[in-house]
């Protein structure tokens, strides 16, 4: 019997690992080796250990920003199926905190990023404002959909034992779902095509840019936080495109790992086969994957 | 229970989506031809148990016009054509995708206030027409290069053709023929227009079509 | 026989395309029309023997059309030969804006005419739903290259227009066809009947209400937007008026009561299912709504081609109305159809030769037609009588008949509309047509020219079975459109 405090921590420790894991796949994909897996926990340790410097127009809002983002996205960690294992925190209608808990930690990054008074940061800071405006409500769609097939109202209940069944009812809806979902991902952690995290042109950036200012154990906090929400997408991913739920709760949460190692993988391919695309037509992106979860759900009240 | 007919008819609508979204001149006319693809296919699943000449002639018939002949056809009309994309259409393609995502939604409304009086391959088959109808319609309606507008025409096409394949083993081999023979000389006498509009106007911009009107 | 009436401008039009000689091609059309002729009239005499299983046969409303569109194709014939020798070869400049244009080969001209012809004969013959639909696209596919023949940039969008608004519209029959076989097939399967007269029993015998009025929707939209009922009506100006003459005669007096034909068959099928009412409710709007269309630009147009195209689009709203009202305001439908059809046809061809003549479209610059073309100038003002329903011509009794039947339908605020809007039409028209016929202010006058035959002899005939029609209905003629009214009556 996993206890569900175990899954919690287990996110918590494994969340790094994804981003190195899609840098090695990156890297792979153009004929290098790339930096080690473990390399993001190497960087977080290093920051960790480091001074901080902060910027004297900034406030008290810089200096918690970090603290409440990390916290959060932790928070929302705890609400997050691993597979068939139930969450630490599961009740009905909690993807709804879900979504208000990464808007919190977004919220707080924004501030942060807005109270440096700088210029790059304020625009990384509305962009981030804008696709999330459009991403949320297709999440949504997204969990209505899987809520409607599994007839669960709480996440873990949606993500359950009563999946695979879902599944074979309504296969198109969830797999429509599923590839929203893959979207959203994309466009809630500033992956390529909506954002290229390894750019180093400033006016291009979306996330890294709030971040110029953060140095040290803040850094360290907001790439962590970074990390627990790419975790957090990716569970919710693996979740559902994995209906494994065998019972035994070790086999179902090794297909779980599978499948988040999948997920990045991924990732990892679509980033390197793909440019980023215009800023002006990432709301056509979200909007289609918003169009494909709408119709799944079209699909799923109609049976 | 979702089955491969289910499957080929999401996919119609998924192509609709698409048409709705895209700009880009040759990934549309190659959607839509895997629109029709997936519905030359349809007969042949629908009537799997009862294959007959004439469905096969009738499924072979489609597929080879929509599949090939069709974006061979529109593909050299616009080949000419400088810009082969779609800019500024009357209606924007975020607006267009959401209004594409209604219509859907309503038809599956109607399709469940009209329920076929008998059985039929798949239960979409009603909303997937119509939607597709209307969809062809808006595509007709909001788009300004002439060859989009023939596009639109044929996703129109092809969401009657949907509703048809409801009655296919109803209706004789003759009047499908008839139709699918009308559709290809529509299409083709559509092509030729295309062409002499890129000639005469130097692009198939039909926005530029509004000479003649009496209100100004 | 049946057969024979199709595949004759068939296989003529196929020639056409193949002949080399330039004499020989244009021979081939009043031969084929004549021939064509000859045959309607040996169907008057002995109503042919239906053909093909049932789904080709000649009942009353298909002989009336198969009848008018003989006629008007046979005097468009004569007409042509004439028309074609004059336009020449070579490209000319247009008076319009002065830019050089083409026409398009003589052969596709004359070869689309006769398929043109083929296919409006297929639809009067058609029994079957499904061929129906078939013929009534024919004919646009067929008609649309005759609209091309000027080769120029307002002709291109007047033919681009029409193609893809009339196919538009007729897919939606087709989609309302195939609603059509749902409301009337039985859930336990068997072959879903098209033919009218299977579907008309069938529907007679159950028919689901929800489909088969979504049907009638549908193909009233569908077929309606080829009749040009507004508000589906946007390609009928630019199309009647950018084609040559003898073309918008006959897509006026022909092609559209054609297509009226399949919204007549839906409402045999209507009735026999219990959506009478329902189906001549909508005829009776768009009846209106066209007339208050037709009217609304009519008055003020500046372009007498498009003039005589509205007035297409008002007489057409007439017989939808006439029909939807039903009892003597349908045979007076039928009757007005057939007067119409003559008078319309005829017009046009008079605008052919005031064109030729004057080299302008606008109604401001023509003057003094009367003295310069006598005998089309006096057409020209008595096919403004006829058009506008003045005594003694025919168009007067068939729209007394429709007012007659509005009110013994007991629907005195329909003839009172209808009334004002002929009123209307009747200003508008006389305003334009008859400052064209007289001199202008100036008394400048153009020379009077001798004209030639083949210009005013089709012109004359047809207007005058329109003056014959209104002094006296022959015998023969009468029962069949009685016979044609009965057939698509409906309980009011």
């Amino acid at each position: 019997m996993i206890a569900p405090a175990a899954v919690f921590l287990l996110g918590l420790a494994l969340a790094p690992l994804t981003g190195g894991l899609i840098v090695r796949v990156k890297s792979l994909a153009a004929g290098r080796t790339g930096p080690p897996i473990l390399q993001p926990y190497f960087d977080l340790a290093r920051l960790w250990r480091k001074g901080t410097v902060r910027s004297t127009s900034t406030s008290w809002v810089f200096a918690s920003g970090s603290v409440i983002t990390a916290a959060a996205t932790a928070a929302a960690l705890a609400l997050v199926p691993a597979g068939g294992v139930r969450a630490p925190l599961a009740f009905a209608g909690d993807a709804v905190l879900l979504v208000g808990l990464l808007a919190l930690g977004r919220f707080a990054m924004v501030l942060s990023a807005m109270d440096t008074g700088s210029s790059f940061e304020g625009m990384g800071a509305s962009r981030e404002t804008a696709f999330s405006a459009l991403a949320e409500p297709v999440l949504m769609l997204v969990v209505a959909s899987v809520a409607r097939a599994s007839g669960g109202l709480s996440l873990s209940e949606m993500l359950g034992p009563g999946l695979p069944a879902a599944w074979g009812l309504h296969g198109a809806s969830l797999a429509l779902a599923a590839a929203a979902l893959f979207v959203i991902l994309l466009a809630e952690n500033a992956r390529i095509p909506v954002d290229d995290p390894a750019t180093h042109l400033e006016l291009t950036m979306i996330h890294e840019v709030m971040l110029l200012d953060h140095s040290g154990p803040d850094l360290a906090l907001m790439e962590y936080a970074s990390a627990l929400k790419l975790w957090i997408f990716g569970a919710l991913l693996a979740g559902l495109a994995v209906p494994v739920r065998t019972g035994w709760e070790a086999l179902d949460l090794a297909a779980f790992l599978a499948g988040t190692a999948a997920a990045a993988a991924v990732v990892g391919l679509v980033e390197s086969s793909m440019a980023r695309l215009q800023l002006a037509r990432v709301p056509q992106l979200v909007v289609g994957a918003g169009a494909l979860a709408a119709f799944g759900v079209v699909l799923g009240v109609r049976a | 229970m979702t089955t491969l007919a289910d499957l080929l008819l999401i996919v119609v609508i998924l192509v609709d989506l698409f048409a709705l979204a895209s700009s880009r001149l040759g990934a549309l006319i190659r959607i839509v031809a895997l629109q029709g693809l997936a519905l030359g296919l349809l007969p042949l699943i629908a009537h799997h148990e009862q294959l007959t000449w004439r469905t096969a002639a009738l499924a072979g018939g489609s597929l080879a016009l929509k599949g090939a002949v069709f974006p061979w056809l529109l593909l050299r009309a616009t080949r000419q054509d400088s810009v082969r994309r779609e800019l500024t259409p009357f209606v924007g393609y975020t607006a267009s995708l959401l209004a594409g995502v209604a219509i859907v939604g309503a038809a599956f409304v109607m399709g469940s206030r009209l329920p076929l009086p008998f059985p039929a391959v798949s239960d979409l088959l009603v909303p997937v027409a119509l939607s597709t109808t209307i969809i062809g319609q808006f595509l007709i309606v909001s788009r300004r290069k002439a060859a989009t507008q023939v596009l639109g025409y044929l996703v129109l096409e092809n969401g009657i053709f949907v509703f048809g394949l409801t009655l296919s083993v109803r209706m004789p081999a003759l009047v499908e023929m008839g139709v699918l023979l009308d559709v290809f000389i529509g299409v083709f006498v559509m092509g030729l227009a295309v062409r002499h509009i890129q000639q005469e106007f130097d692009s198939i911009d039909a926005s530029q079509l509004t000479h003649l009107r009496d209100l100004p | 026989m049946i057969p024979a009436l199709v595949a004759l401008p068939a296989m003529a039009g196929a020639l056409a395309f193949l002949l080399p000689w330039v004499a020989a091609r244009r021979a081939l059309l009043p031969a084929a029309a004549l021939a064509h002729a000859g045959l309607t009239a040996a169907a008057w005499r002995s109503r042919p023997a239906p053909a093909l299983g049932g789904w080709l046969a000649l009942d009353a409303p298909g002989l009336v059309f198969l009848t008018i569109a003989s006629a008007l194709f046979a005097a468009a014939a004569l007409y042509a030969p004439g028309y074609l020798r004059r336009e020449g070869t070579g490209s000319r400049r247009d008076f319009e804006e002065g830019a050089f244009f083409a026409d398009a080969p003589e052969r596709v001209f004359i070869g689309c005419l006769l398929l043109f012809l083929a296919a409006m004969t297929l639809v009067t013959v058609s029994q079957h739903m499904g061929l129906l639909w078939v013929a009534v696209e024919g004919t646009t596919l067929a008609s649309a290259p005759l609209i091309y023949f000027h080769r120029h940039h307002r002709s291109l969008e007047a033919t681009w227009k029409y193609l893809l608004l009339c196919s538009v519209g007729i897919a939606l029959a087709l989609l309302g066809t195939f609603f059509l076989a749902v409301a009337v097939s039985r859930p336990e399967g068997g072959d879903t009947p098209l033919v009218l007269a299977d579907l008309v029993e069938a529907a007679r015998a159950g028919a689901d209400p929800a489909w088969l009025r979504v049907a009638v929707v549908f193909l009233i939209v569908g077929y309606g937007t080829k009749t040009g009922l507004a508000p589906l009506h946007t390609w009928l100006p630019d199309a009647h008026s950018e084609s040559p003459s003898l073309v918008s005669a006959l897509l006026s007096g022909a092609l559209l009561n054609c297509a009226f034909l399949g919204i007549l068959r839906t409402l045999q099928v209507a009735s026999a299912g219990g959506a009478g009412g329902f189906t001549a409710g909508l005829l009776v709007g768009f009846g209106l709504a066209s007339m208050i269309v037709a009217a609304g630009l009519i008055l003020g147009q500046a372009d007498y081609k498009r003039l005589l195209a509205y007035s297409s689009i008002e007489h057409m709203g007439i017989v939808s109305l006439g029909i939807g009202l039903g009892g003597a305001a349908g045979f007076g439908a039928m009757l007005h159809a057939v007067n119409h059809s003559l008078a319309k046809a005829s017009m046009f061809l008079v605008a052919g030769n005031i064109l030729a003549r004057f080299r302008t479209k606008s109604t401001a610059e023509v003057r003094g037609v009367l003295g310069a073309m006598p005998v089309s100038g006096a057409l020209w003002v008595a096919g403004f009588l006829a058009l506008t329903g003045m005594p003694p011509f025919g168009p007067f009794l068939s729209e007394m008949l429709i007012l007659k039947g509005a009110f013994d339908a007991g629907r005195p605020w329909v003839a009172a509309g209808y009334a004002a809007l002929l009123a209307l039409v009747f200003i508008g028209m006389s305003a334009v047509v008859l400052r064209m016929a007289q001199p202008g202010e100036d008394g400048a006058q153009e020379g009077f020219l001798r004209e030639e035959a083949s210009t005013v002899l089709p012109s004359l005939a047809l207007m005058g079975i329109v003056l014959l029609l209104g002094l006296f209905v022959p015998a023969a003629l009468g029962e069949t459109l009685q016979a044609a009214a009965r057939a698509v009556g409906h309980a009011p």
